[in-house]
C-alpha cells in the first residue's frame, strides 16, 4: 500500500489510521455503536505499525480508559474508545483524570449518536467535557477526524491532558476518499516515575491541581491551532453570521450551495467546542447583531458564548431533539435568513422494524419464558436482544447490566406487599454479563432477590459485528488468552441454582426455567441463573455445521396468524389473500425452532440436499 | 460532476455493499464521495438507508428532494424514502410487477444465480444499462473486483452482468 494511495475509508477507520499514524501504540475499547470499528480497523491495520501494539477489547469502558490511562502515564501515547453512553460507564476516571492529568499523549474517543440511531440516549460528550472539564475536539468529516488526531496529540502532550475526539455517527458511519499516511516507529521505552502527590492525589492536592487545569484550560482555549475557522462572507449580510461544529457544518456548506448562497455571510466553524476561544467570544459579541448557532446536540456552544443576539437551542429556534439532519439546518436557516420555506412533506410511512434475524436462538429462549411464565415480569437489557420487546418478552431495557439490579428491585417491592410474587425473568447477553452485570449478580444473591437471569450466551458481542467475548479465550488481535468460563463466575457469585440449556429445545428449556422458578419459590430461594446457550447464526463457525435445511408450510395451514404475531420471524410472512402462511425460501435457515409455535402443527422442516 | 444517491433496503440485503461498489468506482473515477451507511440495530432486518454523494461535498446526507437516483431492493421502502428523490429524479426497484420506475426482478434473477442477497449486483447492472449513474460499466466491474471476496468476484460479476444484460 503506497503512502499516499487514496482510499474509500468509514470514518472510524478513518479515526484508526488516524490513531496509528500518530504513533498510538496502547488502545483499549468496548464494543458499541457507533464506535465499534475504530477498535476493529485497527486491528485489520496493525501490520502497518512500525512497532509493538497492545490492542484490547476490554470488559467495559471504564476499565478501557484505565488502561489507556496506565499506558499514558508510562510516556507512550494511548487511546480509549467508547460510545457516548460508555462515557457513562467510564465517567468517575474521566473525571478524576482531568485533574491529574496524563504523560504520554492521550486521546478518548467517545463516539456520539444525535438522532439517536442506536443508543438510549442522545447525549452530547461536548457537555460532558465541559462538566468534566476536558478539551473536546468536533470533527465534521471522517477526513477532518483523522486529520485531528495528530494535533490532539501533540495538544495532549503540550499540557499533559486527556483530549477527547467526539465524531458522531454521520462521521463515523461515513464513507469518504481519504489518503493514507505514514505510520511512525516512536521508540518510546515506557518509563513510569512515581509521583504520589500526582497519581495517588488525596483531598489535599487537588485544590491545587484544579487550579493548575484551569490555568491549562485557559491556554489552551487560546491554541493558534484550534481557533474557531472563518469564511468570510462578501459583505451583503452585515452583522449577521453561521456558527457550526461537528457534521452539521457539513450539512450547512452543502446547503449554503445548493442554495446559491455560498460566500455571502460570514461563516464559523468550532473545532474546538470547549474549551471556547475567549477572542472568539469577544469578537462575536463585537462584530455581530445576529449569529445562528448549529451544534449537535446540546447548545454547548451557545451557552459559553452567551451572545445577546444568537439564535439557536436556547430560544428553540433550533431543534432541541433529534439529529440536525440536512432538512432541518435547511428549515432553521430559512427562519433565520428569511428564505423561501422549504417544501413541505408529508410524514414518511414507517420502515420495516428490526427483528431478531431467522434463527435467531435469542428469539426460541423469548418465546419459551413468554409460553412459561405468561405473567412474568421481564427486564432486559441491551444488545440485539432488546429486539425481544417485539414478542413482548422484554419489559424494560435501561443501561448496560442494569436488568439484573433491576429485576431484584422489582422482587424487593413485590415481597414487601408479602404474598405471591410474580416470577421475574432477567435476559442479559454474554457480553453484557461481564460488562456490568457480574456486580448486579452478586448484589442480587446477597439481597436474596428471588428472581431467574437468564443469560442468552451465544458466545460473540452480536450486536455490534461480532467482537470476541471473555469465555471464548481470544483477545482483540485473535491471539489465544485464557477463556473466562461463565458458570464458576456464576457459582462464585454464590449462586445456588445454574443450568446450562440449549434454546432450539424448547421442551428442554420449559423444563429448567420450571425447575428454576421452584428454586427461587423454595424456603430458602435465591437467584436462580440459566444459561441459554447457542451461536450467533451470524457467527461463521455456526453457519459452517449447520445443515442446510427450511421450513414448508403445509396444507393443514388455517392461516390463524399465530407464527407470525408471536413467533415474528423475519422468513414468515402471511399471505392474507390465500389465506395461510408462507415461508421466504431466501431468509429462512431451517432451524425448525417455529415448529412448535403453529397450533394445528402446519410447519415441517426439510432438509435440502 | 455532482450526483446524489440513496441506496434503500432492509438489514441483509446487501444495501452496503452495493454502496461501497459505486462509491469505489468514484473513488477509481478520482472523483470526491462521500457515503453515509445505516448500522447498529436496524441492521437487524429493518429498513435501511444509505446515501452516496458524488463531487464535492461537504456532508453525506441528502436532502428532501434531493436524490438524482435511488436504488431500492425492497419495494415497500418506496413510500418511505421516495420524497428524498427529485421529482424528475431515477427510480431503480427489485419488483416482479408492474408499477412506477425503472424496475427488474433482481431478487428472481439472484435466486437462479444461487444467492438472493446478488440481488443487489443485479439492481446496480440494471441502473446502469439504463445510465442512470455518474459510471459505466467498467468502473462497476473494477469495483466489484476490487471489493468482493475473492472466491466470490465470478459470481458477483455474473449478477450484475444479468441485471446490465436485463
Ligand atoms: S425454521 Fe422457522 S424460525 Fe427457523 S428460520 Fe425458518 S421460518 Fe424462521
Ligand atoms: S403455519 Fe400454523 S401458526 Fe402459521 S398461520 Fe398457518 S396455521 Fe397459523
Amino acid at each position: 500500500m503506497s503512502d499516499t494511495a487514496i482510499h474509500l475509508v468509514m470514518g472510524n477507520e478513518a479515526i484508526g489510521d488516524g490513531l496509528l499514524e500518530a504513533g498510538c501504540q496502547v488502545v483499549a475499547a468496548y464494543p458499541g455503536t457507533p464506535s465499534t470499528e475504530i477498535m476493529q480497523s485497527i486491528i485489520t491495520a496493525k501490520e502497518r505499525a512500525g512497532g509493538p501494539l497492545h490492542l484490547e477489547w476490554s470488559v467495559n469502558e471504564k476499565i478501557a480508559f484505565e488502561v489507556a490511562l496506565a499506558a499514558s502515564y508510562t510516556g507512550k501515547r494511548s487511546a480509549a474508545i467508547m460510545k457516548q453512553v460508555g462515557l457513562n460507564v467510564a465517567a468517575d476516571p474521566f473525571m478524576r483524570t482531568a485533574y491529574l492529568g496524563t504523560v504520554g499523549g492521550m486521546v478518548t474517543v467517545v463516539a456520539d449518536d444525535p438522532g439517536p440511531h442506536s443508543s438510549q440516549t442522545e447525549q452530547d460528550t461536548r457537555l460532558f467535557c465541559l462538566q468534566g472539564r476536558v478539551p473536546v475536539l468536533d470533527p465534521s468529516s471522517p477526513a477532518e477526524a483523522k486529520a485531528m488526531i495528530g494535533p490532539a496529540y501533540a495538544l495532549s502532550e503540550k499540557y499533559r491532558r486527556n483530549i477527547v475526539l467526539r465524531p458522531t455517527t454521520r462521521i463515523s458511519h461515513s464513507r469518504q476518499n481519504v489518503a493514507l499516511g505514514a505510520v511512525p516507529v516512536m521508540n518510546r521505552p515506557s518509563s513510569f516515575t512515581p509521583d504520589p502527590g500526582r497519581w495517588c492525589a488525596t483531598p489535599a492536592f487537588l485544590p491545587g491541581l484544579h487550579g493548575a487545569l484551569n490555568k491549562d484550560l485557559e491556554a489552551i482555549s487560546r491554541e493558534p491551532e484550534w481557533q474557531p475557522r472563518l469564511t468570510p462572507g462578501d459583505g451583503s449580510r452585515p452583522g449577521t453570521a453561521l456558527v457550526a461544529s461537528g457534521i452539521v457544518y457539513a450539512h450547512l456548506v452543502d446547503l449554503l450551495d445548493e442554495l446559491g448562497l455560498a460566500g455571502t455571510i460570514d461563516l464559523y466553524q468550532v473545532l474546538m467546542p470547549y474549551p471556547l476561544s475567549p477572542t472568539f467570544i469577544e469578537r462575536l459579541r463585537a462584530d455581530y447583531q445576529r449569529l445562528l448557532i448549529l451544534e449537535e446536540t446540546y447548545p454547548v456552544i451557545e451557552l459559553q458564548l452567551a451572545h445577546p443576539g444568537a439564535v439557536g437551542k436556547q430560544g428553540g429556534a433550533v431543534p432541541r431533539v433529534g439529529e440536525l439532519t440536512p432538512d432541518a439546518v435547511h428549515a432553521v436557516l430559512a427562519d433565520f435568513l428569511h428564505l423561501a420555506k422549504p417544501r413541505q412533506t408529508g410524514p414518511a410511512q414507517r420502515g420495516q422494524r428490526p427483528s431478531l434475524c431467522p434463527g435467531c436462538p435469542h428469539r426460541a429462549a423469548f418465546y419459551t419464558i413468554k409460553q412459561t411464565f405468561p405473567d412474568g415480569i421481564y427486564p432486559s437489557d441491551i444488545g440485539c436482544y432488546t429486539l425481544g420487546m417485539n414478542l413482548g418478552a422484554v419489559h424494560t431495557v435501561h443501561c448496560m447490566g442494569a436488568c439484573i439490579s433491576q429485576g431484584a428491585g422489582f422482587y424487593q417491592a413485590y415481597r414487601l406487599d408479602g404474598g405471591d410474587f410474580p416470577t421475574v425473568v432477567v435476559t442479559i447477553g454474554d457480553s453484557t454479563f461481564f460488562h456490568a452485570g457480574i456486580p448486579a449478580l452478586i448484589n442480587a444473591v446477597l439481597q436474596r432477590a428471588r428472581i431467574i437471569v437468564v443469560i442468552l450466551d451465544n458466545a460473540t458481542t452480536a450486536m455490534t459485528g461480532g467482537q470476541p467475548v471473555p469465555h471464548l479465550g481470544v483477545t482483540a488481535g485473535g491471539q489465544p488468552t485464557t477463556a473466562i468460563a461463565i458458570e464458576p463466575l456464576v457459582r462464585a457469585a454464590g449462586v445456588e441454582f445454574l443450568e446450562v440449556c440449549d434454546p432450539y429445545d424448547s421442551r428442554a428449556l420449559t423444563r429448567v426455567l420450571k425447575q428454576a422458578d421452584a428454586h427461587i419459590r423454595s424456603d430458602d430461594g435465591s437467584v436462580a441463573v440459566v444459561i441459554s446457550r447457542h451461536p450467533c447464526v451470524m457467527d461463521p463457525a455456526a453457519k459452517k455445521i449447520r445443515s442446510p435445511a427450511t421450513a414448508i408450510i403445509t396444507d393443514e395451514c388455517i392461516g390463524c396468524g399465530t407464527c407470525v404475531s408471536e413467533y415474528e420471524c423475519p422468513a414468515l410472512s402471511l399471505n392474507e389473500e390465500e389465506g395461510r402462511a408462507v415461508i421466504d425460501g431466501d431468509r429462512c435457515i431451517g432451524c425448525g425452532t417455529c415448529v412448535d409455535v403453529c397450533p394445528v402443527q402446519a410447519i415441517e422442516v426439510k432438509e435440502l440436499s | 460532476m455532482k450526483q446524489q444517491i440513496i441506496v434503500s433496503g432492509i438489514g441483509g440485503q446487501g444495501a452496503l455493499f452495493l454502496t461501497r461498489v459505486i462509491a469505489q468506482a468514484a473513488v477509481d473515477l478520482d472523483i470526491p464521495v462521500m457515503t453515509s451507511e445505516t448500522h447498529g440495530m436496524a441492521q437487524r432486518g429493518g429498513t435501511v438507508i444509505s446515501t452516496i454523494k458524488v463531487g464535492p461535498f461537504a456532508s453525506p446526507l441528502i436532502r428532501t428532494g434531493q436524490a438524482d437516483v435511488a436504488l431500492l431492493l425492497w419495494e415497500d421502502n418506496l413510500g418511505v424514502h421516495r420524497p428524498l428523490v427529485k421529482d424528475d429524479g431515477t427510480l431503480v426497484i427489485n419488483a416482479e410487477g408492474a408499477g412506477p420506475g425503472l424496475r427488474i426482478d433482481a431478487s428472481g434473477i439472484a435466486r437462479k444465480l444461487g444467492n438472493a442477497v446478488l440481488s443487489n449486483l443485479v439492481l446496480l447492472g440494471c441502473a446502469v444499462r439504463h445510465q442512470a449513474l455518474f459510471c459505466d460499466q467498467q468502473a462497476c466491474a473494477a469495483a466489484i473486483r476490487k471489493l468482493a471476496p475473492a472466491r466470490f468476484v465470478e459470481q458477483n460479476l455474473q449478477a450484475f452482468y444479468e441485471g446490465l444484460n436485463g
